[in-house]
Formats: structure tokens, sequence, C-alpha cells
């Protein structure tokens, strides 16, 4: 057998078209990424949260029933969803953070990147792996939220109902407007979506930081550390700003501090909500608008630190 | 090390770039109500360290929370001064919370002041009623730094209202309350016509008061309340309204 023919015999069946039928960029590729993160990070039992996140809901309600129906039902909202919060951002921090040491520990990475996957679908079909379980988690956690609070509100309704039966109708309206006014209210679902939003952000922001980490550990304890400055961002940024601050060493720390971390109390208006804010399409869409971009820069950092990674 | 300084360099870059977007936005949200509270060494030695951080790491309404149910544990043993700190931390981290305003001024303006008049322990009554007034302004004090946090909901405006016809008898305030209630999106139809019996007691401003009654009596049947008929007759009464503009008799019968 001479070389073409040993050549010709280790090609597999269709390698003729390879080079026509492979694309570079391929959503199948991310998918299946996707798919495979995802199994793996329930494989994890991450899940295990929400059935935290039942109890603390159910035990609350419990807790709770000595109060008026307008403090129990904001205590249970503002529970639930600084819950769901955290929840949220802590799965959103240690998943992410494990996703590529790990690989480099278990040697995934290797057989996967042997292989004609570009180095952005596979950090893109790991990101999508966490987001996607983070929507499943903050979706279910949502619900038993909903499904606990419209619970609580029919029981006070109904209690209501009985002890009002005799009372003019404009009361019982009244009543009945003020036990749904502080209950359910459709502003809670922007709420729950600028929490996902938040996660999405820190999910990128851990993807970009694990690129550069050796171990999850490190990723993990950075994480947390730029979890609070980030809150502390826009504080830093007025000062910046207004120039309240003096000393040029104050001065510069407050300019990194602006200029390099996200500003994450903008995605704090939850509590704002439940205290009965409403919130306006066009805040909504702009905090929105600023955690995708957020989401999409950290990404796109993370892939071109991953490109100049030695592996 | 050159691609981790180009990353640093990128990230200032859309730093730079972002700034504008971020105070535009938290702009927005503080004209909307939102992020009303500041972060500053106040806060922190009000809350502690333990909760400063927790509010600042987004948790700002679960440490109030926590909190409020204290406050209801010290309100319970009637510790007075504690209810009164708690709820100044409550609704320093909650200023959009209209509920803990309201309940804070409660415990201080009938609660805290009814205890003050029933202390025991302080034989006299010139200092037991000082005591009861001082519990009253610090009630109002609630309700009016609540006003300025929420001007754009009427359950403060009620709840004050309510405080200086109560509390204070002074039912010119009240009226002026309940009618800056009622001019507020999501005002029950209630305080237009409270608005107008705390107006009916003011002296020197019967006919005003009448003129208002009046207008919710003619609205129909859904107005025509006892509480209205009876305010209308007197002031009927003493305006010497002539005959043929009164109201019929029968309509207090008719009325609930």
């Amino acid at each position: 057998m001479n070389t073409d023919e040993s050549a010709s015999a280790l090609q597999p069946l269709g390698a003729s078209t390879w080079e026509t039928r492979h694309r570079a960029f391929s959503f199948g590729r991310i998918a299946a990424i996707t798919i495979n993160t995802l199994t793996e990070l329930t494989r994890l039992k991450v899940f295990y949260v929400l059935l935290v996140f039942g109890l603390l809901l159910i035990g609350s309600s419990i807790f709770m029933a000595q109060f008026t129906f307008q403090q129990e039902f904001q205590i249970l909202k503002d529970i639930s969803l600084g819950a769901i919060s955290i929840f949220t951002s802590l799965l959103a921090i240690i998943a992410t953070a494990r996703l590529i040491p790990q690989d480099i520990e278990d040697r995934t990475v290797y057989t996967i990147l042997a292989k004609p996957v570009p180095r952005i679908e596979y950090l893109l079909g790991k990101i999508a792996g966490v987001l996607l379980l983070l929507a499943i988690s903050t979706l279910m956690m949502s619900v038993a939220f909903v499904l606990v609070l419209y619970t609580r509100e029919q029981t006070v309704l109904h209690a209501t109902l009985r002890q009002m039966s005799r009372s003019p109708r404009e009361q019982v309206d009244s009543a009945v407007q003020a036990v749904r006014a502080s209950a359910l209210t459709i502003d809670i679902l922007p709420g729950i979506i600028i929490i996902y939003l938040k996660a999405c952000l820190l999910t990128a922001l851990t993807l970009f930081v694990s690129t550069f980490a050796t171990t999850s550990i490190f990723t993990i304890v950075v994480m947390a550390f730029i979890y609070f400055i980030g809150h502390l961002q826009a504080t830093a940024r007025e000062y910046w700003l207004q120039e309240h601050a003096s000393g040029l060493i104050t001065h510069v720390f407050l300019a990194v501090v602006a200029l390099l971390f996200p500003d994450l109390q903008a995605f704090n208006l939850v509590d704002d909500i439940v205290a009965g804010t409403a919130i306006s399409l066009a805040l909504f869409v702009k905090t929105a608008v600023l955690g995708i971009f957020y989401t999409t820069i950290y990404t796109l950092l993370a892939a071109f630190v991953f490109y100049g990674k030695e592996l | 090390m050159m691609r981790t300084l180009l990353v640093l360099a990128i990230l200032a870059g859309i730093g730079a770039l972002k700034l504008p977007v971020e105070n535009d936005l938290a702009a927005l949200h503080r004209q909307e109500h939102f992020r009303g509270v500041k972060f500053n060494l106040d806060l922190r030695e009000k809350i502690g360290q333990l909760g400063f951080v927790a509010a600042l790491s987004g948790f700002r309404a679960i440490v109030a929370d926590g909190l409020f149910i204290q406050a209801n544990v010290a309100w319970e043993r009637t510790e007075w001064g504690r209810v009164l700190l708690l709820f100044r931390h409550v609704t320093t981290l909650q200023p959009r919370s209209t509920l803990f305003w309201d309940i804070a001024a409660w415990h201080m303006a009938w609660n805290a002041s009814v205890a003050a008049m029933n202390d025991r322990t302080q034989p006299r009554l010139a200092l037991r009623v000082k005591a009861q007034r001082e519990y009253f302004a610090l009630g109002k004090d609630f309700l009016e730094r609540g006003i300025k946090n929420n001007p754009d909901r009427p359950q403060l405006y009620e709840a004050l209202a309510r405080l200086y016809k109560e509390k204070y008898k002074d039912h010119e305030h009240a009226a002026e309350y309940f009618a800056k209630a009622a001019t507020l999106p999501g005002a029950p139809s209630f305080d237009k016509r409270f608005s107008a019996y705390e107006l009916s007691y003011c002296e020197g401003r019967e006919r005003e008061a009448y003129e208002r009654l009046r207008a919710l009596y003619d609205e129909g049947e859904k107005e025509r309340l006892p509480t209205l008929i009876t305010r209308l007759k007197f002031l009927e009464n003493k305006l010497n309204i002539p005959e043929d503009q009164r109201i019929p008799d029968k309509e207090g019968q008719i009325a609930h």
C-alpha cells in the first residue's frame, strides 16, 4: 500500500466534502456544548438550591401569619425576591467559575478544541449553558413564589369577604382592591427579569475572570470582591465625577472603580418595586439594555483572553 | 502580558463610554423614585456594619424587613425608644414603602402616646401630657418625611390627615391633607368626602365646606351617605340656606 492509498484509507466517510461542509461558525456546535454544559451542571445537583428556596418560602409565610396582610405580603415578596436574587447570583458565579478550570483539569477542553471547534464557540456554548440553567432556576423559583403569594392572596380575600359580608358594596370593593394591590402586581415581572439580567452579567464577568484564572477558588474570591465593588461603583462614580475626592490617590482609585467595574446597583430595582414604585417601560428597557451590553462586552473580552491562552 | 494590558485598556475605554450611560440611567432611576437610599457613613452607623454590607449588596429590603420584625418585638415589649430607633432605620432603608412610614407613625402617635398618658410611674399629669404631645410630634414627623419621599402616593397624606383630625383636633389641616390625597392617582373616593367633612368643622370656612358637600351630594345616590347628609343639614341651618335650595329631609332616612 503506497502513501496515497494509506491516506485515503484513513479518511472517514464523506471526508472529501469536509472542507465544503465545515462552517467557521456553527450554532449547532454551540448548542451541543450548551446542552452538554447544562447536563453537567444539572448533575452537580445545583437544583437543590430550589429546595432551599421552597423551604424559605413556606417557612417565612408560616412565620408571618401574625402580621397584617400588607406587612405579610411585603415581607414575603422582599424575602422571595431577595432569595431569587442571591441564589441566581451565587449560581451564576459558582457554576461559571468552575467551567474552564474544570475542563482543563479533566482535559475535556483539549478534546473539544482538538476538533474543528473555534474557541469562541466553545465559550459561547459554555456561557449559554449557564444562562439556560439560570433561566430554568429563575423560572422555577418565580413560579413557586407566585403560587405561594397567590394562595395567600386568595386566603386573605376569602377571609376579607367573609368578614365584610354585611358591609356596603363600596367598602367591600375598596378592601378587595387593597388586598389585590398589596399582593401580586404585574410590576414584579420586570423586577424578576432584571434580577435574571444581573445574573447574566455576573456569569459573563465570571467567565471573563476565569479565562485568566488558574483555579475556580481564585475566580470565586475575585468575583466576591467584584460583586461588592460593583455595588459601590455608583457611589465611587458620583464622587469621582463631582470631584468630591481630595488627593490624587483617592481620585485615581475612584476613577479605576468607576471605569473598570459594572454598576450593579442599577439592577437592584426590585426593593423599590415591592415597596410600590411602578417601573416605566423606558426605565425597564434602558436597564435591560445596559445588562445585555455588559454581558456581551464581558463575553467578548473573555473570548479575547481565551484566544491568547496557551492550552 | 501584552494581552492583559490590552484588555485593561479596552475595559477602561468601554468604561469611559459607559459612564454617561450609567449616569443617565442613575438619574432616570432617581427621577422615577428608584435608588433613593444614600449609602454613606451615617447609614452605616445607624444599621451597623453587617446590615450595611447586606444593604449595599442589594438586600436592602430584607435588612429593612428584619429590622421591622425587631421593631414589632420591641412594640410587644412596649420598648418605645427602641421602636422609634428601629423604625428610623427601617424607613431610612426603605423610604418608598408607605407601609413602614404609616406603621411607624401609628406606633408613635397612637400606641406610644397612649402609653405615655397611662404611665403610672409618672405622677404629674403635665409631664404625661408633654410626653404624649412629643409622641404625636414624632408620628407627624414620620408622616411628613414619608410624604417627602412619596409625594406621588395618597396613603401618607391620608394618615397625616387622620393624625391631625384625631390627635390634634386640627380640622383645617386634616381637610387640607385629605384634599391633597384625593388629587393623587389611586386615592379612594372617600378622601374627597372626608376633606369636605373636616372642612365643615372649621370656623369661618362653612360656605366653602357647604359648596363642596353640596357638589358631592349632587353627584348622586352613591355620595349621599348619612354623615354627608348630617353635615350638610348642619351647614344649611348655620348658613341660613333658603328652604327651596335645601336637600330634602327624607334623604337622611334613605341613604346608608
